[in-house]
């Protein structure tokens, strides 16, 4: 029997979930506009200047497109797919050929288009209403690039990860956004990282949307902001070593512990 | 002439919580089979069934299906393959509302390495006139074919069907008869479990009733639970009222009938007994 390389089987899932996406006008309406609407809450009710030449609008920019990364992973896939669970949809899948690797590079792909149309739509705003200044400099557009490309794959690997948690379809939003909202306080996307309490920073700082946010800023915020941080630094090195360990522990979470029926 | 099982199966046990589902199952199902499951609820047969397709994992006994024990795990690329060669039609499931008929089945088409046309499954199953229908808008009989059209896609040996004609109108079911049929004299082997006797009369070479997680018997349509030699029915009428015997000779009986009667038998039936009759009988016994 010739083999069917997994890879392009990940891609014809990918264009497959991408159809699928776009048909579903609540699911394009939700994970799409949400963060821009809340880019206009916060954007309009604080604008101080937070440090020299930096306002807090800009600041909070930063964190919404590395929470646009967990939100459209992490959150939307574990609730989607205990979803699919319950449909049928994993255990028709699970009775093909096609493996889990198959099924995981779909939701990447699925996951990568929608973030690319999220980022589109906060960049677009950012720069017209909230002074956002993008990046000049080619290093910073390398730093950006692979802060999507790991930030992507980590979030989508323990979205899939963290499916098996929620019992069933129907309570998975409840047991999944209450965890993806505390640690969008925690790590410093609705206020100022390092005006927390330093309880709060530590045990943030064990989870990627942290790292992911201070990248961000790293990339849209002027150098000068760097010594805002808590390590007086943007630290690019550590988060990048830090997104890889998630990435790895993704990958062997999300193999062993993949549920494709409820049992 | 035998032909080469395609399902082996002996001692197998399945418990859950302490109950058991299944208490020592024996089955052989041989290639260009239709082997059908007959019982109740709760009889074993779903668990049963999801241990053949690998859903579930079995407590103990052996099982080969196509020559691979689907709990084996020696690799995935082995599984891959065995997956390769069975299809699986569910019951009803709820997914993919938003694509159209031909996108489902072009899509699965590729995840096999031999996959039939989709355009040509699609006609065979009868729903060409909804080819470019999203999902959504198909009636229950109708999802019920495309459940079927994505079991067969992959062009199978073996294909497992769990009660695929529910909600089928009678013109329907005659047609997915046929389709079966034709499957079959393709040398397609098929696992069938239903809780229609009359389809299991139609289409099943051998059928297996199951009840309390046992085998109660294994025989052919016409000769389960002795059917081929069990009383006949006579039903006639006889000064305006309705009569019945039941004989072993009913040659014989209905010639004393006609001389008694003096010639031809007003409202005259000669019956034996259904499957569906047969099939209670040996439930009722073991309740």
């Amino acid at each position: 029997m010739k083999q069917i390389s997994t890879i392009k089987l990940g891609l014809a899932r990918g264009a497959l979930e991408i159809k699928q996406f776009n048909r579903q006008r609540e699911s394009v309406v939700f994970t799409i506009l949400f963060p821009v609407i809340l880019l206009f809450i916060f954007g309009s009710v604080f604008n101080d200047n937070i440090a020299p030449g930096v306002t807090f609008s800009q600041y909070f920019v930063a964190g919404m497109i590395a929470s646009g990364l967990v939100n459209s992973g992490f959150q939307q896939l574990a609730i989607s797919i205990p979803i699919e669970r319950d449909l049928g949809t994993l255990k028709r899948l699970r009775g093909t050929p096609m493996p889990a690797t198959a099924y995981f590079i779909g939701k990447g792909i699925q996951v990568l288009y929608s973030m690319f149309l999220q980022l589109t739509l906060l960049l677009f705003f950012g720069t017209i209403f909230f002074g956002l200044e993008l990046p000049t400099q080619p290093t910073k557009w390398l730093t950006f690039t692979w802060l999507i490309i790991l930030g992507t794959a980590s979030s989508t690997l323990l979205g899939i990860a963290f499916s098996v948690v929620p019992k069933s379809g129907r309570g998975a939003s409840a047991v999944v956004s209450p965890v993806v909202i505390v640690l969008q306080f925690f790590s410093g996307v609705f206020f100022i990282f390092t005006t927390l309490p330093s309880w709060m920073q530590h045990f943030a700082a064990l989870f990627p949307l942290k790292w992911l946010t201070q990248g961000m800023r790293s990339v849209f915020l002027p150098d000068s902001f760097a010594t805002e941080e808590a390590a007086k630094s943007w630290e690019i090195n550590k988060i990048a070593i830090i997104l890889i360990a998630w990435l790895i522990a993704g990958v062997f979470i999300s193999l062993k512990t993949f549920k494709w029926t409820k049992e | 002439m035998l032909h080469p099982l395609v399902i082996d199966v002996s001692n197998l046990t399945k418990t859950y919580d302490g109950k058991t589902a299944v208490n020592g199952i024996n089955l052989q199902v041989r290639k260009g089979e239709v082997f059908a499951l007959l019982g109740p609820n709760g009889a074993g047969k779903t668990t049963t069934v999801e241990i053949l397709e690998g859903y579930r994992e079995r407590d103990s006994g052996s099982v080969s299906v196509l020559g691979f024990d689907p709990n084996s795990k020696v690799s995935k690329s082995a599984e891959r393959m065995w997956r390769d060669q069975i299809g699986i039609v569910l019951q009803t499931t709820m997914d993919a509302l938003d694509l159209t008929v031909r996108e489902t089945l072009t899509h699965f088409a590729k995840y096999y390495s031999n996959p039939k046309n989709a355009n040509a499954v699609i006609e065979s199953v009868g729903l060409t006139e909804k080819i470019d229908e999203k999902i959504r808008t198909l009636s229950g009989g109708q999802r019920r074919r495309l459940d079927v059209a994505l079991g067969i896609i992959g062009r199978p040996e073996l294909l497992f069907l769990d009660e695929p004609t529910t909600g089928f109108d009678p013109e329907a079911r005659r047609a997915f008869w046929e389709l079966i049929r034709n499957l079959r004299d393709q040398g397609t082997s098929i696992l069938l479990t239903t809780h229609y006797l009359d389809e299991a009369e139609a289409l099943a070479d051998r059928v297996a009733v199951i009840n309390n997680g046992q085998i109660l018997e294994v025989a052919t349509p016409k000769t389960l639970g002795g059917r081929e030699n069990s009383k006949v029915e006579i039903s006639w009428i006889e000064n305006g009222e309705p009569r019945s015997s039941f004989s072993d000779t009913p040659t014989a009986t209905i010639q004393e009938l006609a001389a008694r009667l003096g010639g031809e038998i007003a409202g005259l039936t000669v019956a034996r007994p259904t499957l569906e009759d047969i099939y209670l009988k040996m439930i009722g016994e073991n309740l």
